[in-house]
């Protein structure tokens, strides 16, 4: 976001709120409901002020019982709501992963199309706040490779206001996934706040040399190391995927046909990560395309620590992303 | 045998029972004929579940089974040709044949499956009910079946907080077959009395006799009525036996049980007592038998001559889409 484009200036976290406040006003069968959404305004602070508002049958806080509250969500769902869960990370999903892949992601397929789940998860993920390996992973990958589900990793303020309403008016069960390290991001949002789809990736600099994908909490970092490398004479296209199922593959494609050069920036572990995916789709289909090997930065395979040099030396870092976009312009 | 309320209500009992008994039979043949495969989970020897405790259900009202749903989707209307279809996996099926056995949908009857993880149906059962809660649906319940082996799970517990917390319209029904998979109750639990454990969550529960069908009805009915009239989730445990193996074969080691439990058969002591009422004979039990078999044997023909979806199918209903 750039500090100069007209309109208000806000914060991640209160464009996330801005939203929720419009899809409640909006829509009477939306309601809110997760852990700590009352006291907090959940775990991220993004739903604070909302129960004052709305009440606590809108704003509906619940036992720390993942399972449960997520499959009411999708029983609320089957039942004409239009819930929005609030899982405080997508460490603590893994308490409900059970009822979003067998059951959210199945119903409708298991049936014979009887049934739909308009169901929206939204979960914080990622690391860079010392928080350690439960409240730190990138796990949106494994939510993302099961057919069923719709996966969202907002990367900007247009996108965290703007990807609720189509989430909720879509049929189906979609997860948001907010990196951590994004909720204190500042910038401008115009007004009236664009409408955005929630399909499709969004190239964020335009380039010739190189293509970084990347999205949620690595766009920044590719972003910054897209500046660095125009200081050395590198013109690297950055193109966030901003939905991570479905991939928009064609975007990575036309963009890799243009600067024959990728890296895929992804803060999950590499192993079975979505940037080898990625670098798998690229290989399929466009691999005469290329000049030079594919690289991927992505985290260490280590659970990620406390200590702030630790986790820093497990997160991709600018200077890594810079490091493999000169190594595929054979400036290494 | 706590008094029936007359003679024709009575006989249909029996004849819904019989139909499960004769229909599940006839699936037990097909899964030895490999018509029939996956897993087969039989209601067998636990009709009068299904059977007494869908009766004070109405159409408003919503049921989430287990695995072992067959009978209570023929009790909840589902035409038994639906069902046979989905089992042998044709598109005629409920499901088109994606579900089988275990994944057994009705969504024009309110029937929410059919799941196959044990206890991952009551967290959808507690979000149906909230649903109506939240819409003003006042009269309407959410039927919840689990079975033994779910007590286990902290879904369970879970879900009997979250509903007795927010007084949802939940009406759990514990099918205790005493046995968890192939391990006995007393075997998997440090305690075995559910409404023991319920209590715990203020949640008001009993247990009756799951092998009396009219036990069954009028403990549900109870039930029902108090969740139905705003007073919260009510959970009841009804306490049968499965005469036929699950997954795996336990029955290698019960012979004894299963004979125990055979005296107690509600297909045997259910007409005993309609014929010391003097409401069946031979001729009237005759004729259940024949319209029940003539109805299986269509099920099975209707099902034999169906058709498997297209392949081209295959990815329909992954998604569904805003137009439908």
């Amino acid at each position: 976001m750039s500090a100069a484009a007209p309109g208000r200036r806000l914060t991640y976290r209160e464009a996330l709120r801005e939203a929720l406040r419009e899809a409640l006003a909006a829509d009477e069968r939306v309601f809110v409901i997760g852990e700590d959404v009352r006291a907090y305004g959940g775990s991220s602070g993004v739903s604070r002020d909302l129960l004052a508002e709305l009440g606590p049958e809108r704003i509906r806080v619940t036992p720390l019982s993942e399972s449960a509250f997520v499959g009411a969500g999708i029983g609320a769902a089957l039942g004409g709501m239009r819930p929005i869960v609030e899982v405080t990370t997508v460490d603590f999903s893994l308490r409900a992963l059970d009822q979003l892949v067998n059951h959210a992601a199945a119903i409708r397929h298991m049936s014979g199309g009887q049934f739909a789940v308009p169901l929206v998860v939204r979960m914080t993920t990622g690391a860079g706040r010392q928080l350690a390996a439960r409240h730190a992973h990138s796990l949106e990958h494994w939510y993302a490779r099961v057919p069923g589900l719709k996966v969202l990793a907002p990367a900007t303020l247009d996108d965290a206001r703007g990807m609720l309403a189509p989430a909720l008016a879509d049929p189906n069960p979609v997860l948001i996934f907010e990196h951590g390290s994004l909720y204190r991001m500042e910038g401008a949002l115009a007004d009236p706040p664009p409408d955005v789809a929630t399909t499709g990736a969004a190239v964020r600099r335009s380039g010739d040399d190189v293509t970084l994908v990347a999205y949620g909490g690595s766009l920044p970092k590719a972003l910054a190391a897209a500046d660095a490398l125009a200081a050395e004479g590198v013109d690297a296209e950055v193109l966030d995927l901003r939905a991570l199922r479905p991939l928009d593959v064609d975007a990575v494609l036309a963009s890799v046909a243009r600067t024959h050069r990728v890296v895929v920036v992804d803060e999950a572990w590499r192993t079975g990560s979505l940037a080898g995916e990625i670098v798998a789709l690229v290989a399929e289909r466009a691999l005469y395309d290329l000049d030079a090997p594919p690289e991927r930065v992505c985290s260490a395979e280590v659970p990620i620590p406390y200590a702030k040099h630790l986790e820093d030396a497990a997160l991709p870092s600018v200077e890594g992303v810079v490091a493999a976009a000169r190594r595929t312009v054979g400036r290494a | 045998m706590t008094p029936a309320p007359d003679r024709d209500h009575a006989l249909h009992l029996l004849r819904e029972m019989t139909r499960i008994r004769r229909f599940e039979e006839a699936c037990a043949e097909l899964c030895s004929a490999t018509k029939i495969r996956g897993f087969l989970h039989l209601h067998i020897g636990e009709e009068a579940v299904a059977t007494g405790a869908m009766q004070s259900l109405g159409d408003d009202d919503a049921v989430v089974a287990t695995y072992r749903e067959h009978g209570h989707a023929l009790v909840r209307g589902l035409p038994p040709r639906e069902l046979m279809a989905e089992m042998l996996g044709r598109v005629e099926g409920c499901c088109h044949g994606h579900g089988g056995s275990m994944h057994v949908f009705d969504a024009s009857r309110r029937f929410y499956g059919g799941n196959a993880i044990v206890g991952g149906g009551l967290p959808l059962a507690v979000g149906l009910a909230l649903a109506d809660q939240m819409s003003d649906r006042t009269d309407r319940v959410t039927a919840c079946f689990f079975g033994a082996g779910a007590i286990a799970e902290g879904e369970l517990h879970e879900s009997i907080d979250l509903a007795a917390l927010w007084r949802l319209p939940v009406l759990f029904v514990c099918e205790s077959n005493r046995c968890a998979t192939s391990t006995a109750l007393e075997r998997s639990a440090s305690e075995t009395d559910l409404p023991v454990k319920a209590a715990s969550h203020e949640l008001p529960a009993w247990h009756a006799d799951g092998m009396d069908v009219l036990a069954v009805e009028q403990a549900v009915r109870r039930a029902a009525g108090m969740v139905r009239g705003g007073e919260g989730p009510v959970l009841v445990e009804l306490r049968t036996y499965r005469f036929r193996a699950s997954t795996y074969d336990p029955c290698l080691h019960r012979s004894e049980e299963v004979a125990r439990w055979r005296e107690r058969d509600p297909l045997v002591t259910f007409p005993a007592w309609l014929r010391s009422q003097g409401w069946l004979d031979d001729d009237a039990l005759n004729g259940i038998e024949e319209r029940v078999a003539a109805e299986v044997a269509d099920a099975i023909a209707f099902a034999e001559a169906g058709t498997p979806e297209p392949v081209t199918e295959l990815e329909r209903f992954v998604y569904a889409w805003e137009d439908g």
